[in-house]
């Protein structure tokens, strides 16, 4: 057949295709299926069958049946539109899970001691097993807390963030301002995504292994936990500068160098400004990435059970490095619960972190972005 | 304070792409000059290099004189930064800061510079400038308010009005109407007329009735072919260049045989 009656027989088949009527299709039954899925459910789990059995087995038939049933009173086009609804709760339900049920399991194990002002107002400095004995034999109160690493987590983080948003804002400022091409800024570009890669623990390695050069072998402190963290935040911070700075309109630079201002003051007084929100909530991200990590400040800071504020002198310790700490050894090996408590409240002192931290970046995001209407 | 434009045999490049050659023309004090011609041209090109903001792009340079007053833009001891403080401009999209109020956006000139001013001067300056651009009845309620809430031919004006309150002696305007409606058109248009009393002029305008309505002298560029650097092809009175051009290219053109 020639290609000529190829054409004209496909346009035929086009022609003669019926259209499915459109018909409204109401949701009801795909809630009542839902609601019968979920009793199904319930019943196989009361019945003795494994929960994640029962979950999976109840969900595909109910994926089955919205398609039967949608196929059968509404034609093909509404099921398959109905089905892939169906698929999409499903894959929401799978995302949502893991979360909801890792922040429940640190609220309910943590969240208790976590609020208590002894827990957050006390080092760890003289706890031993006969405390934590008398508090499990004898109901004596809990004694021990986090303030130490608190105290570490916001010092190094602090300092780390010093070291990181100067040397990333600058050159991002360099990548966009100055020589946005070229085979230097390839060379950067590419070094930055090969920092984003870096394990942490290498970057807890390299500190270490610097401070042993500069201080001598073994030397650990905030300083060097403070570095480690640079490593890993720096790459962050030049990629979201980048896009933000990038995203600024050219016409703004050329209307301030217009009025005979110098591309310095031009950066610094309008471009940085007007990129303001979005640099400050990469930054809060950048820390808010951070300040959950443990290996690298394990390897780099060290230990310790007292209070130090003094980054310059030997081990801190930080929230996810302490809960490490009292996991892997309890104060008591016989009694290990109320060392497990303080890792759990420092897992919820850590996750509230992290979350007011995205909450602020948002809140400064929204306060410093340009007003358009007034 | 309004100064004269000497352009000699000004060659500009991008790298290695020769965009505009040979351009030679004088621009007249207090006077409205229009550059008219095809896209491409490089009519937005010759502008740029009346404040040097040509030279913004990497790469970007010129050959030739721009002497204005007398003095060469381009000698080893001119000061880029300075030029453009005597030389304003206005861009085709209007484009306030969004960060700052109206009031800002005309002191924008000092403020950027951290000049020091007087709250009355500061007063002084915003009414004045926001009257020479024919904004001050519009927004005197409003000062406070972003510059970017106006309307697009409200913006423009307010990119004029700081344009002018750093008291330059020339203002370049590159299509300052193209994106506006032509009521917004009309102010800018009658602005210009009672701009050129005090500054020298230069416009930039794919609108040939506008030309034709708010210049005193115009210029023609033109290209032979893309790649090919374009060329000044004709400058004199607009009267002549509207009514009876001396060369064929520049008839074709306005009587929309072509381009």
């Amino acid at each position: 057949m020639s290609t000529q009656a190829l054409r004209r027989r496909r346009l035929d088949d086009i022609e003669g295709v019926e259209l499915n009527p459109v018909r409204a299709s109401s949701n009801r039954a795909f809630q009542v299926l839902a609601a019968l899925a979920v009793i199904a459910a319930a019943v196989l789990r009361l019945a003795g069958v494994n929960l994640a059995l029962a979950a999976v087995g109840s969900y595909l038939a109910f994926v089955v049946l919205v398609h039967l049933v949608y196929r059968v009173r509404n034609g093909g086009r509404v099921a398959a539109d109905k089905t892939a609804k169906a698929v999409l709760y499903g894959t929401f339900i799978v995302a949502i899970v893991p979360l909801v049920s890792l922040l429940w399991t640190v609220i309910a194990s943590g969240g208790a001691t976590a609020v208590n002002p002894d827990y957050l107002l006390t080092s760890m400095r003289g706890v031993t097993g006969v405390h934590d004995r008398a508090t499990v034999e004898e109901g004596a109160p809990l004694i021990g807390g986090a303030y130490h690493a608190i105290i570490g987590t916001l010092i190094i983080t602090g300092l780390a963030a010093l070291i990181s948003v100067p040397i990333g804002l600058f050159t991002a400022v360099f990548l966009v301002e100055y020589r946005s091409k070229g085979r230097l800024a390839t060379a950067i570009r590419f070094l930055v995504d090969v920092m984003t890669g870096i394990p942490s623990i290498v970057a807890g390695l390299f500190a270490f292994a610097l401070w042993a050069v500069l201080f001598g072998v073994g030397t650990k402190n905030g300083f060097s936990g403070a570095v480690a963290l640079s490593v890993l935040m720096i790459p962050t911070v030049v990629r979201s500068a980048e896009e933000m700075l990038r995203i600024v309109p050219n016409e703004l630079r050329e209307a301030a160098l217009a009025l005979g201002v110098p591309k310095w003051r031009t950066i610094v007084r309008v471009v940085l400004p007007t990129a303001a929100s979005g640099l400050a909530a990469g930054v809060t991200l950048a820390i808010a990435r951070v300040v959950g990590e443990t290996a690298p400040l394990l390897v780099a800071v060290g230990v310790t059970q007292g209070i130090n504020v003094n980054p310059g002198d030997g081990p801190m310790n930080t929230l996810a490095v302490y809960a490490y700490n009292l996991f892997k050894y309890p104060r008591n090996p016989g009694y290990p619960d109320p060392s497990l408590d303080r890792a759990w409240a420092a897992a919820f002192l850590l996750i509230l972190v992290v979350v007011l931290l995205n909450l602020s970046a948002r809140l400064i995001a929204r306060f410093f972005a340009p007003k358009t209407t007034g | 304070m309004a100064k004269r434009i000497d352009v000699k045999d000004l060659n500009i490049y991008y790298g290695d792409f020769h965009a505009v050659k040979d351009v030679t023309m004088t621009i007249e004090p207090r006077s409205v000059t229009a550059f008219i011609g095809p896209s491409g041209c490089g009519k937005s090109t010759v502008l740029r290099t009346l404040n040097r903001m040509h030279e913004i792009i990497p790469g970007a340079y010129v050959k030739g004189t721009v002497e204005m007053g007398g003095k060469d833009l381009y000698s080893k001891d001119t000061d880029p930064v300075d030029v453009r403080r005597r030389v304003g401009m206005v861009f085709q999209r209007p484009n306030p800061f969004p960060t700052m109020s109206i009031r800002e956006n005309v002191l924008a000139g000092l403020r950027l510079n951290s000049k020091r001013l007087s709250k009355s001067a500061a007063d002084e300056l915003v009414e004045s400038s926001l009257r020479g651009a024919n904004l001050w009845q519009e927004v005197k309620d409003r000062l406070d308010r972003p510059g970017s809430g106006l309307s697009g031919g409200q913006q423009q004006r307010l990119c004029i009005a700081r344009a002018i309150a750093v008291q330059p002696e020339v203002i370049l305007m590159d299509e300052p109407c193209s994106a506006l409606d032509p009521i917004s058109t009309l102010a800018i248009e009658d602005l210009i007329n009672e701009l050129k009393e005090e500054y020298t002029v230069v416009i930039v305008t794919h609108n040939m009735q506008q030309a034709a309505r708010v210049s005193d002298r115009t210029a023609f560029f033109n290209l032979e072919a893309t790649g090919l650097p374009g060329e000044l092809v004709e400058m004199n009175d607009t009267r002549i260049i509207f009514s009876n051009p001396h060369k064929t290219a520049t008839e074709d053109y306005i009587s929309g045989r072509f381009g």
